[in-house]
């Protein structure tokens, strides 16, 4: 694109050039140029460990980089330390919030730009602003109030609000949407947009295409370290960007059969669950999966949908009545553990596969026998048989496509995608009765997202019953016969995706039932 | 990722040295601060220790206790339970081993070691039990407890020795009766003279037995489901729930093998070497079993290895007491303690920029495909660097 000669573009918010940056023998970033026009909403793009957020880092003084050039708003600029960047006119706001818990707003606000050794003037200043800010966009927050007592998206503005309070033009906000409902994402939405109309710009990182298509001007590809592609959002689609971000065409939609739901697989009757801490986690779930059908749990993160897994997958407890093939399962008892729920015929693909689904340090061919540790063909005598346990991984590398397919390599070695379909292979192989799977598709992947949808829906195609819990409301979409929705422990309401939207489960999943939901 | 950039031979070998050597080099220094000549201390503590048949059977000697201790802590540290309670739970193995030898006729050695090999387990089992039963069901920190229990141990084998089972007429020192010549084991004088070990050397048998039990944790760990399972609840308890192993059991399991193992050390040191029980038969191996389950990565060959370096350490130490005046008890307490600043604490000081040296000298055979770091035990993990 642009030469390392020619004259700057006062035009321009931002503009790298050529910028390299390596970590050992890993090149993160390439020979990466970039322009962002000022005003206008420039989305980034790529998937995991495409460089993105090396990228930022450098933007935001986290690295230096190893060659390049940055320059802002026409002037060429070193950004040595976050404080550069700020004083540059950078904000950023992260995907996990840098919010001191227990302040107020006022106090996140002001921290680390006080003026002066006293306290007043300063708090003063930001109420006022806060008050203007609210005005102008919509941004309501009570200064007064603590942080912890306000939701994720009320903490979301405060660090935007940090941002502005810091005077910053150039706002760059990291996967911004990943803990928002659909409403608060909107809300976000509109938020950017009157940044945009004040002259702001404003740099979205995020892997979600709907949200580049609907916010963004301007549309950047990142992949494998490089900046593959920079295109005018009204000239693309996402099927063109899914295609740049991958290097190959991709399936956006699933390709599915309308279920053919026969007996009923599981029944879950007033399931209760009380965490350590004595809060009722689950209060009273009732709900129905039929084999040959995928029934979709939707709802914001920490509804109760990883204590309704964790309680069916046999390691949390609680009272209530789960029947599997019309057959009572103990909830309470020594019996009540993960081992016996698998020997029963209940696979589990957990949420989170790096804290539950594998031993990081394990190799592949340990991890494509973890749970199931116990099954006669892992075994022989006292020992365990790792000659059979490589000869299953190995097999099942090659039928799911595992990247590399080599058993000996740790499981921290491997992309979240791979990681995710050797947990994938290895319950799926166990040909289940029920499967449950909690966000199948976090972390990994556009490639490796459609593979693994085709897998769940060839399962539920064998006429097994799959209880899939996502907080990915298109994902919930796509996949789902039934739609069930959780808020606050309990489902509040049941929808088929041919008769309902995302705005209608959006309210759903914001607690709204009822009339106001129709 | 930068954990795979290095070969094998340099995490192994290469490393360890750099740290050993780092440590003796400040060594120097400190002995040479006392006015001591640095160069004659060396040579004292490497001959000492490893430049005679004398010398060697002390070193093994002690090398056998360390073994024991350190593959017991190695044992907890793969279930993430950090055991350092090895003091009492040896002391208690002691006295296993003398309830079975003082009071049970045995007609032959072989069978008696036999029988004291599961009395010392049983015991040391036994006082570690505790600790793991209150960290399983009420979550009382087992370092708190097992460290407890030190004291424990220590304050109940005075009052047992003193009172109980003190020999009559022993001349107040509180021990019990020597144990019957059946029961003597045999020393590597009796059973190898060719080697030159002399007719006082306390190294005997036991030494087959810490050899037997590297084998056997090796086999425990690595091979076994129960291996899999105390391995799998170290790595991650979320993830061992998941797979549906018990904290409960893993944690009373690996703490009874972790305890039993340790108590197997007074086989060497009661029945091997003092033929009776005395006040303290331990002499802080429980401690050093914690330095040598962490220098030898919790991996048996490792434990082996480092229980041989402190055995070494031990022995040219208490030469080096005996043959330089005014180095005191404590210098020699100075320098282990520095092998295991270097070796442990200090690991990724030399570490980090070896592998970068690795990385920088074998850069760019093509793409950054990420290569096994193939590290059986690799369990008190070595730091992370950024991706």
């Amino acid at each position: 694109m642009t030469a390392a000669g020619t004259p700057p573009d006062p035009d321009l918010a931002i503009e790298l050039r050529g910028i390299s940056k390596s970590f050992g023998p890993v090149r993160a970033n390439k020979d990466i140029a970039l322009r962002v026009r000022r005003g206008t909403i420039h989305g980034i793009i790529g998937e995991n460990g495409a460089g993105k957020s090396t990228l930022m880092s450098i933007l935001y003084g986290f690295y230096k980089a190893d060659a390049g050039e940055i320059m802002i708003g026409g002037k060429r600029t070193e950004i040595p330390d976050s404080q550069a960047a700020i004083d540059a006119g950078i904000g950023m706001v992260f995907q996990h919030f840098k919010l001191v818990e227990n302040f107020t707003v006022l106090e996140n606000v002001v921290l680390g730009a006080e003026e002066g050794r006293l306290l007043r003037p300063s708090l003063a200043k930001a109420r006022k602003l806060l008050r203007q800010l609210a005005d102008d966009y919509e941004m309501d927050v009570d200064p007064e109030a603590v942080i912890e007592d306000l939701g994720v998206g009320q903490q979301q503005r405060v660090e935007i609000l940090k941002a502005l309070y810091r005077e910053a033009d150039i706002l760059i906000l990291d996967e911004p949407t990943g803990v928002l409902t659909p409403a608060e994402a909107d809300h976000l939405f509109r938020i950017l947009r009157g940044l945009r109309d004040e002259g702001k710009t404003i740099i979205l990182i995020t892997h979600k295409l709907r949200e580049v298509m609907e916010i963004t001007d301007t549309v950047s590809v990142m992949r494998r370290g490089e900046m593959t592609a920079t295109v005018q959002t009204a000239d693309t689609s996402p099927e063109e960007l899914a295609e740049l971000m991958v290097g190959r065409k991709v399936l956006l939609r699933v390709d599915k059969a309308p279920a053919r739901p026969g007996k009923a697989v599981l029944e879950v009757k007033n399931l209760r669950v009380t965490d350590v801490q004595g809060v009722e986690r689950l209060k009273g779930i009732d709900l129905r999966i039929h084999a040959g059908e995928i029934l979709g749990v939707a709802g914001v993160a920490g509804n109760g949908q990883s204590e309704l897994l964790e309680v069916l997958g046999g390691y949390a407890n609680g009272t209530g009545t789960i029947r599997l093939n019309d057959q009572t399962i103990d909830l309470t008892g020594t019996a009540s553990d993960a081992r016996t729920r698998r020997a029963r015929g209940i696979a589990h693909v957990p949420e989170d596969r790096q804290r539950e689904g594998l031993i990081m340090d394990y190799r592949a061919w340990e991890n494509v026998g973890f749970g199931y540790h116990h099954d006669a063909r892992f075994n022989s005598g006292i020992f365990m048989d790792n000659a059979a346990l490589r000869a299953d991984c190995a097999a099942k590398m090659e039928r799911f496509d595992v990247r590399p397919p080599d058993p000996n390599l740790a499981a921290k070695n491997f992309s979240g995608g791979n990681q995710q379909k050797i947990v994938l292979a290895r319950e799926i192989e166990r040909n289940p009765d029920l499967l449950l799977i909690g966000q199948p598709t976090r972390g990994v992947d556009i490639g490796a997202i459609e593979f693994i949808h085709e897998q769940i829906v060839a399962l539920r195609d064998q006429g097994k019953a799959i209880l899939l819990v996502s907080v990915e409301l298109d994902e919930i979409m796509a996949l789902s016969d039934r739609i069930a929705v959780m808020f606050d422990g309990r489902i509040i309401g049941e929808r088929l995706p041919s008769e309902t939207d995302q705005g209608e489960l959006g309210l759903l999943m914001a607690g709204m039932t009822g009339e106001a939901a129709a | 990722m930068t954990d795979s950039v290095m070969p094998k031979w340099a995490d192994v070998a290469l490393v360890p040295f750099i740290n050993l050597a780092l440590a003796l080099f400040v060594s120097g220094i400190v002995v040479a601060l006392i006015g001591k000549d640095p160069f004659e201390a060396l040579y004292i503590l490497v001959n000492g220790s490893v430049g005679s048949a004398y010398g060697w059977g002390y070193t093994l000697f002690y090398t056998t206790n360390f073994i024991f201790t350190g593959l017991g802590v190695a044992v907890a540290f793969h279930a993430r339970l950090f055991n350092i309670g090895g003091e009492g739970q040896a002391a208690l193995g002691g006295l296993g081993v003398a309830l079975v030898l003082l009071y049970v006729p045995w007609p032959h050695w072989t069978i008696a070691m036999l029988a004291a090999s599961v009395g010392a387990a049983f015991f040391g089992a036994a006082w570690a039990a505790i600790p793991a039963y209150l960290q399983a069901t009420r979550g009382s920190h087992i370092v708190i407890t097992t460290i407890m229990f030190n004291f424990i141990a220590s304050a109940l084998m005075v009052y047992l020795l003193s009172r109980v089972l003190l020999v009559p007429g022993a001349g107040g020192s509180p021990e019990t009766a020597r144990f019957a010549e059946a029961v003597h084991l045999p020393s590597a004088y009796e059973i190898a003279p060719w080697l030159g070990f002399s007719r006082s050397t306390p190294l005997n048998v036991s030494f087959f037995l810490a050899i037997a039990a590297c084998i056997f944790v090796w086999l425990l760990i690595w091979r076994t489901r129960l291996g899999y399972e105390i391995r799998a609840f170290g790595h991650s308890e979320p993830a061992a729930l998941y797979a549906g192993i018990s904290p409960t059991r893993i944690t009373m399991v690996s703490m009874l093998l972790s305890g039993g193992l340790i108590g197997l050390m007074a086989v060497n040191a009661v029945m091997g070497e003092a033929e009776r029980l005395v006040i303290d038969p331990v002499q802080g191996a429980g401690f050093v079993g914690i330095a040598v389950a962490l220098m030898g990565r919790s991996h048996p060959v490792g434990v082996f290895l480092a229980a041989l370096l402190f055995g070494a350490l031990y022995q040219g130490g208490g030469e080096l007491t005996f043959e330089v005046n005014g180095m005191t008890r404590e210098i020699i307490l100075v320098i282990q303690a520095l092998v295991i600043l270097f070796t442990g604490a200090l690991d990724n000081m030399v570490r980090s920029p070896i592998e970068n040296l690795f990385a920088t000298t074998r850069r760019r055979p093509a793409s950054p495909e990420p290569t096994t770091p193939l590290e059986p035990g690799g369990h008190p993990e070595r730091g992370k660097a950024e991706p």
